[in-house]
């Protein structure tokens, strides 16, 4: 009798034991490439972190004077401002013009389906790729966008070498890359809307824009949440487009907080007063996680 | 009566016909907005055929299209589109080795901690990269694995790992719990159900996972630009932005580079595209 119960409880801890080992290396994984980096980050933000410390080994505790050094830098200032002008613009060019082609492949008509997930190129291709792409397009003296200006009567606009519009035009390409993100969440919400809300409505005499303000946006709600914070936090983190159209500049008119920190570590080799960027840039995806988390969870429970 | 009917019968064809013109006019304006979209990727090919020269001087159609950017393209770029392949494959391997047997117990097996699981992927997912670089740099310069194709795979495994496990567990909850169990009625054991009654149907989702893994292991430029200092080793996306540099003397070569570089998306998205969409929407919110 106790032989058999034993027996039958080792099977089930070696049972147990094969199962753990499903999320063991996944486990392991995460806790390399996610929870390191953020423990180390952390950490490096109290440490004067150079290239020395990798010859020397030597990272000395320094308190709070890497976030001193940031915040007080010349470019703190100005890097926060762009990087909010370069998340709103960003978030409100995607979500609008994400909008409206959602709402216009809502129509069911001949390739709609193929047509619709063409769109979805500019997400898929290299952010590098579509950076050189534009800044062919952008080049002020020969890009074709110029160029068109030109034909019906408009002074050439120096995109990416004027400080005055830099920013603008480095905003118009993220717009570019995240339109189908927004499109693809969009129109999955809106394939969750019932027929029948549309049907009934339009028999009260409520078609087009009346449908839209009084259905369509009440019941896409959770997911326009979603959609928008995750895009705050995928834009907050955005380096490869600004790298690859103007690196920063001109005159440092495109610095984000992402780019500073970048910067700071692999440009300067200060990797602690990087570090302390990136731990700002962490707080800030941070805020905005925790909002979506509680709206997806409304969206869940709803 | 006839009459009747065929006024309602000549009534439905109006509206059929009125309706079929509509949709075709969506059809029309539909390929109008798409045409808008992707006209930078149009004017890439386009600029990738002119001839050799530091202007952009280009018509709207290559009528004599110079095949000299590819050429310089590939002399200059071809090794590192063969790194970026090699990692980007590696990158497959090791991301479907990791997620899917998680996303199995994550779907199947019943821990209490299942949902701080998920919300550790959901936020591992919004954690930026440039966090992720700045601490591997360091620990990557004392194990020696700066400049390394191991190194990179690892690394840009990253980029696909979290949104494979989601993608994965979504599809596996649907498994139905009777397969399972017939397959334990039978004597399997976790290992046996898992690779040989959920994988073979989980197929398609491993297909979904496994190109976004590609997809994102190519496209990465972070790791790319932080964990290698030399040019021995360079994945696409750097060779594109060394480039790039301050002044870019050679258009064509630089958008030839571009176009062979978006090769596995656009042909991803033409001849896998059921799996590229079912991915898009998957991986965001779930």
């Amino acid at each position: 009798m106790t032989t058999v119960l034993s027996s039958r409880r080792r099977r089930l801890r070696r049972e147990d034991v094969i199962k753990a080992l499903f999320v063991v290396p996944a486990a392991i994984y995460i806790l390399l490439f996610f929870g390191y980096p953020v423990v180390k980050n952390i950490l490096m933000g109290f440490q004067d972190y150079t290239t020395k410390t990798f010859f020397t080994g030597e990272a000395p505790w320094v308190g709070l004077q890497n976030y001193v050094t940031a915040v007080t830098s010349g470019l703190f200032w100005p890097a926060m401002a762009n990087t909010l002008l370069f998340t709103i613009g960003s978030l409100i060019g995607q979500f609008v013009i994400g909008m409206g082609l959602a709402v216009f492949f809502r129509r069911q008509f001949p390739l709609s389906g193929f047509l619709r997930a063409m769109l979805l190129l500019p997400w898929l291709l290299p952010l590098i790729v579509s950076s050189a792409t534009w800044r062919a397009i952008l080049d002020k003296d020969s890009g074709i966008l110029n160029q068109a200006l030109g034909a019906i009567g408009l002074d050439a606009v120096p995109w990416l070498t004027s400080p005055d519009v830099a920013l603008i035009a480095v905003i118009l390409v993220n717009i570019w890359v995240g339109i189908p993100f927004n499109v693809t969440l969009l129109y999955g919400g809106l394939q969750d809307i019932p027929e029948e809300l549309y049907e009934a409505a339009s028999l009260d005499g409520a078609t087009g824009w009346k449908a839209f303000w009084h259905i369509t946006l009440p019941n896409l709600r959770p997911v326009m949440s979603v959609v928008l914070v995750l895009g705050v936090v995928y834009t907050l983190k955005v380096l490869d487009v600004i790298l690859g159209l103007t690196g920063g500049g001109p005159a440092n008119a495109t610095q984000t907080i992402a780019i500073r920190a970048y910067q700071t570590s692999f440009v300067d080799f200060e990797f602690g007063v990087g570090a302390a960027f990136s731990n700002i840039l962490i707080l800030l995806s941070l805020v905005f996680a925790l909002i979506y988390l509680r709206s997806n969870r409304k969206a869940v429970d709803e | 009566m006839t009459t009747a009917l065929i006024t309602v019968d000549q009534s439905a064809a109006r509206r059929q016909r009125a309706r079929s013109t509509r949709s075709r006019l969506s059809t029309v304006v539909g390929i109008a907005l798409l045409a808008i979209m992707l006209f930078p990727v149009y004017w890439m090919v386009n600029t990738s055929l002119q001839p050799s020269g530091n202007t952009l001087n280009a018509g709207l159609i290559p009528w004599n299209p110079s095949f000299a950017g590819y050429e310089q393209a590939l002399a200059d770029q071809g090794g590192n589109l063969l790194t970026s392949l090699i990692v980007s494959i590696g990158s497959v391997v090791v991301c479907l080795v990791i997620a899917a047997p998680a996303a199995y117990a994550l779907a199947q097996f019943r821990y209490r901690w299942i949902s701080v699981a998920l919300l550790v992927i959901l936020i591992a997912q919004m954690i930026p990269g440039i966090v992720i670089a700045n601490a591997l740099y360091a620990a990557y310069n004392d194990l020696g694995l700066l400049n390394s194709v191991v190194g990179l795979i690892l690394a840009d495994a990253s980029h696909s790992i979290p949104f494979a496990i989601l993608v994965l567990r979504a599809f596996m909850m649907g498994l139905h719990p009777s397969i399972l169990e017939a397959a334990r009625v039978d004597g399997a054991g976790p290992v046996r159900a898992f690779w040989s009654i959920a994988l073979p149907i989980a197929k398609n989702a491993l297909i979904t996972a496994g190109l976004f893994a590609f997809l994102f292991a190519w496209s990465d430029f972070l790791f790319a630009l932080t964990l290698t200092t030399t040019e021995d080793l360079r994945p696409v996306t750097l060779g594109i932005y060394s480039y790039l540099g301050t002044q870019v003397s050679n258009w064509s070569a630089v958008m030839a580079t571009a176009v062979l570089s978006s090769l596995p998306a656009i042909v991803l998205l033409l001849v896998a595209q059921r799996y590229i969409a079912a991915g898009a929407m998957g991986g965001a919110v779930k």
